[in-house]
């Protein structure tokens, strides 16, 4: 380390991130934006679409984007990127919310099993919880897709599956800690079953943690899905997705880099969007999520 | 004063609990007897103090008589019934007639919910369909532990720490209860407002009949409070009597310790302040024979290998210590 | 210390028995693997043997029970397809698999940890912002978007280097980087948030308010104890040496384990995918054992730490 390193290291450590303003960064706006855009596209893709995003344009094929009929161009049946874009984007984000909305809620229960009933059928959830942190998820997705084929139902509660032990471990914390002193203790003294405690109770408590956990697993969700369908083992054709189009994309990535650079472009977007709001939302409501 | 043919209303006999404990990973577990064969009775509207330093298994003793816990030996009646096991429906239905006054008010409030509402709280529960009547029982106990209407909508980080503790009363007092038992109720706020809060504790007991159990290790609030007072010692009762008369002529070395600390507020300055010294006391490293004999001025060789059992001195009072030996028989036993 | 040993074993063991369990569920929720195998068309005498040669007829706690006895014994099945034992088709993959993720970890090393210490020691310099923003896209660039998008470049563009295969050296340039690039930039935004984590402790200003060199408050205090957390992270990159290239190895045909399993799940080889996945499980549960282990000479607090938790007692 050189006395430069010194200088500058030494008042780093005082205090993490004091230079973050109370006011929202433009980074914040842009991410929120652009989410937004992405879901007003999911919900009218059909309206906004210019064409089917199956019709062939075959004196049109692998046009450049620019062109005034298609403007982000089109592959290589000739059909409009755009329209296939605006579906992709639909499939990929309804895949992706509802794994993590699956897994949100399966977690979240589980972690409840946990804290509630304790010995075994804690160590049980835990013991899950280490195996799937432990396994890629790819890799079991994959087997799972091996044997049963796929389907969007079973690919979502597939994906469904990704994330859970992590809602469940800090549910089952939070959960253990409000119920061993405080309010959790004090309702259940005051003769409330525990749906209550830990419906009316505990989980409008710890909601604000497991949204911000969500956004930190949704973006890993978008691009899970996206690597399953670019391997062509997630959403099949002539159902498109975001993962899908750029891994049909890719054949043409000499002769049309379009196809496939379109919805490349939206995955990172994307992700990067909900990453920045997640970090956001993470300082502002729960700094103890790290 | 405890005129012989009232019934008890809780009726706690050779308390015991033991909790395990163990020190990393290796260490062999160890048992540590937070409360060790009490036994008391609470009459109808009579209030029972405890005072006792940290560690002496009073808050044990409190969670002990509500149910919370399930004594690992001896037995809680409550009203001529033995306590239910806890968290059955039976358990439940009982919290209408017991109930819990917290040292924190801020931990035991959700601080998600206004506070009317969780002072409505246990009437949802115990009588989910009536909506509107809860509301309007509950707007009333809100006036009658002194908070306005605009208090009631707050949230419990917007009221001061005496506020809060009165939301907390209100809603233990919502079921109409006729027993409570207040851990440390009022060591947490500032001195001035200690004075309110009790003085709201007092007027609700007289007008409401409730009996008490009050654990707090300040002799001046337990003195205040209590009809009668007993002296905790490492999970046991050293002393036992009439608040005034035990505070007045303490006879365990203990008591005596613990009154010549407190400051005393009409200073003649009787005694001598006694300081105890040794290490304080430690559950989980229990003195063998009379738990105090390591700070006991008095102790005599006897203290070390025998434990003094609680028994009856004078007419209104009970002492554990070799010092004062028994009229009576079975004055020892086993450790 | 020999508990503590048994227990992190014991759990390896059940991880192992999960994995195996998870498999046969799979296996067995699939439908009928004879009909999946040969076809709806298949005649049922055919079937019907199919069924008895793989054992298909026994009750479901048989079938489980031999599916252990019969994986503990390294019997994985043959390939549904050319008949040739699984482990054998699995092993011929695994060294083309490791040239390509063993230089890749030591790329992801060598680049992200030193990246990482050099920007929390840098904080909120024109390297740590570099640093921070490369990191970020490491995490939202998923890793086929870098794959094709170094292809663009490199091959299609400037022509320097094949896009695909496995013939030379040269081909693996690509899908080192690609894999080395993505693992850095995750291990540099880990590494640096467990240091500025350490350097903002107690010890770390006691250190150097006692007057010890700063030097040496970083090499002695600051980064053995950065290197906790950090250990995880790496021990998990281990863990996926074998089956962390599935989608790299599928841009870049290379023809490893990854695009074995690709093809394998097209395919429905069930055999290969279950011996891929026992494989994948084998590796993740010795590299977190390994963890583990590390985790105790580095801090030994952690393990009477842990032990007390779980331990618990008093409500």
């Amino acid at each position: 380390m050189t006395d430069h390193a010194l200088a500058s290291a030494k008042p780093a450590p005082k205090s993490l991130d004091h230079t973050r303003s109370r006011s929202v960064p433009i980074a914040v706006y842009l991410a929120l934006a652009w989410l937004i855009g992405m879901v007003v596209i999911a919900l009218l893709a059909d309206v906004l679409s210019p064409y089917r995003f199956t019709a062939p344009d075959l004196r049109n094929r692998l046009s450049p984007p620019g062109n005034p009929l298609h403007w982000l161009g089109t592959d290589e049946l000739g059909r409009d990127v755009m329209s296939r874009l605006f579906v992709s984007i639909r499939i990929s984000l309804l895949i992706a919310f509802g794994a993590a909305l699956i897994s949100a809620f399966l977690g979240t229960v589980l972690g409840f099993v946990a804290a509630y009933f304790r010995g075994v059928a804690e160590q049980l959830v835990l013991m899950l919880a280490d195996f799937q942190a432990s396994m890629p998820f790819l890799i079991l997705a994959l087997s799972v897709l091996a044997f049963f084929g796929n389907s969007l139902p079973l690919l979502i509660g597939l994906m469904g599956l990704f994330g859970w032990e992590r809602y469940a471990r800090i549910a089952r914390g939070l959960a253990i800690s409000a119920s061993a002193q405080g309010y959790a203790s004090a309702i259940h003294q005051l003769g409330a079953r525990p749906v209550r405690v830990y419906l009316r109770h505990i989980l409008p408590n710890i909601a604000s943690t497991l949204i911000v956990m969500m956004t930190l697993v949704f973006p890993e969700v978008i691009l899970l899905e996206s690597s399953l369908s670019f391997l062509g083992l997630g959403v099949q054709p002539p159902m498109t997705s975001l993962g899908n189009m750029v891994g049909f994309g890719r054949e043409y990535i000499t002769r049309a880099p379009w196809i496939m650079l379109a919805p490349a472009v939206t995955i990172i977007l994307t992700t990067l969007a909900v990453s920045v709001l997640g970090d956001w939302l993470r300082d502002r409501l729960d700094p103890t999520l790290r | 004063m405890t005129s012989a043919n009232a019934e008890p209303l809780l009726l706690a006999r050779n308390l015991r609990r033991v909790y395990q404990s163990r020190r990393g990973m290796f260490g062999a577990p160890s048992l540590v007897r937070a409360v060790d064969d009490v036994s008391f009775d609470i009459l109808p509207g009579e209030t029972l103090g405890i005072v006792g330093e940290s560690g002496s298994g009073k808050s044990t003793m409190g969670r002990l008589a509500l149910g919370l816990e399930t004594p690992d030996r001896g037995s809680v009646r409550f009203r001529g019934s033995p306590m239910p096991m806890p968290s059955t429906a039976e358990w439940r239905t009982l919290r209408q007639r017991m109930q819990m006054i917290y040292q924190d008010p801020l931990g035991a409030l959700d601080r998600r919910l206004p506070v009317l509402t969780q002072i409505r709280e246990p009437l949802d529960i115990h009588h989910p369909r009536e909506h509107h009547g809860n509301q309007v029982k509950a707007a009333e106990m809100l006036a009658r532990v002194g908070l306005s209407r605009e208090q009631g909508a707050r949230y419990p980080h917007e009221l001061s720490g005496g506020q809060r503790q009165r939301v907390v009363l209100a809603r233990a007092l919502m079921t109409g209860p006729d027993f409570l038992v207040c851990d440390e109720p009022v060591s947490a706020l500032d001195v001035s407002i200690q004075a309110q809060v009790v003085n709201l504790l007092i007027d609700l007991q007289t007008e409401l009949g409730l009996a008490m159990m009050f654990i707090s290790h300040d002799l001046r609030v337990v003195r205040q409070i209590s009809k009668r007072v007993a002296v905790m010692y490492l999970g046991g009762f050293v002393e036992e009597g009439d608040a005034d008369d035990l505070f007045a002529s303490p006879l365990h070395p203990y008591t005596k310790a613990l009154v010549s600390a407190a400051p005393q507020a009409r200073s003649t300055n009787r005694h001598e302040r006694i300081v105890l010294t040794g290490e304080p006391p430690n559950p989980a490293n229990r003195p063998t024979g009379c738990a105090f004999h390591p700070r006991c001025g008095a102790a005599m060789p006897r203290c070390k290998e025998e434990a003094p059992a609680l028994v009856p001195v004078g007419r209104e009072r009970r002492v554990a210590c070799h010092l004062y030996p028994a009229a009576t028989s079975d004055q020892t036993r086993a450790a | 210390m020999g508990r503590f040993i048994i227990l992190r074993v014991g759990r390896a063991l059940i991880t192992i028995a999960l994995v195996v369990t998870f498999a046969f569920i799979v296996l067995r929720l699939s439908g009928d693997p004879a009909q999946i195998i040969l076809g709806p068309e298949a005649p049922p005498e055919v079937l019907a043997a199919f069924r008895r040669a793989w054992g298909l007829d026994d009750p479901i706690w048989l079938q489980y029970l031999h599916y252990f006895g019969a994986i503990a014994q390294g019997e994985l099945g043959r390939s549904m397809r050319d008949g040739r034992s699984a482990i054998e088709i699995v092993a011929e993959r695994i060294p083309i698999t490791l040239a390509l993720t063993v230089p890749a970890l030591v790329l992801k090393l060598g680049i992200g940890i030193p990246a990482g210490v050099y920007a929390a020691l840098h904080r909120g310099s024109l390297t740590d912002r570099i640093v921070m923003i490369v990191s970020v896209a490491g995490f939202t660039i998923p890793s086929f978007v870098l794959g094709l998008t170094l292809v663009l470049v490199f091959a299609v563009q400037l022509g320097w280097l094949p896009s695909g295969g496995q013939d030379s050296w040269r081909h693996a340039i690509l899908p080192i980087l690609t894999l080395g690039i993505g693992g850095a930039a995750i291990l540099a935004r880990f590494t640096r948030s467990a240091m500025l984590e350490v350097l903002g402790q107690p010890f770390i200003r006691a250190a150097s308010a006692k007057g010890v060199p700063w030097q040496d408050v970083i090499t002695r205090h600051a980064l053995p104890n950065a290197a906790i957390p950090t250990v995880t992270i790496i021990g998990f990159m281990v863990g996926t040496l074998i089956a962390g290239a599935v989608v790299v190895e599928s841009v870049f045909s290379w023809p490893g384990v990854g695009r074995l399993l690709v093809v394998a799940v097209a395919n429905r080889d069930l055999a290969v995918v279950q011996c891929i996945l026992l494989l994948v499980a084998a590796t993740m549960v010795i590299s977190n054992l390994i963890v583990d282990f590390l985790y105790g000479f580095l801090d030994p607090r952690l393990r009477s730490a842990k032990g007390q938790k779980a331990a618990g007692g008093q409500p």
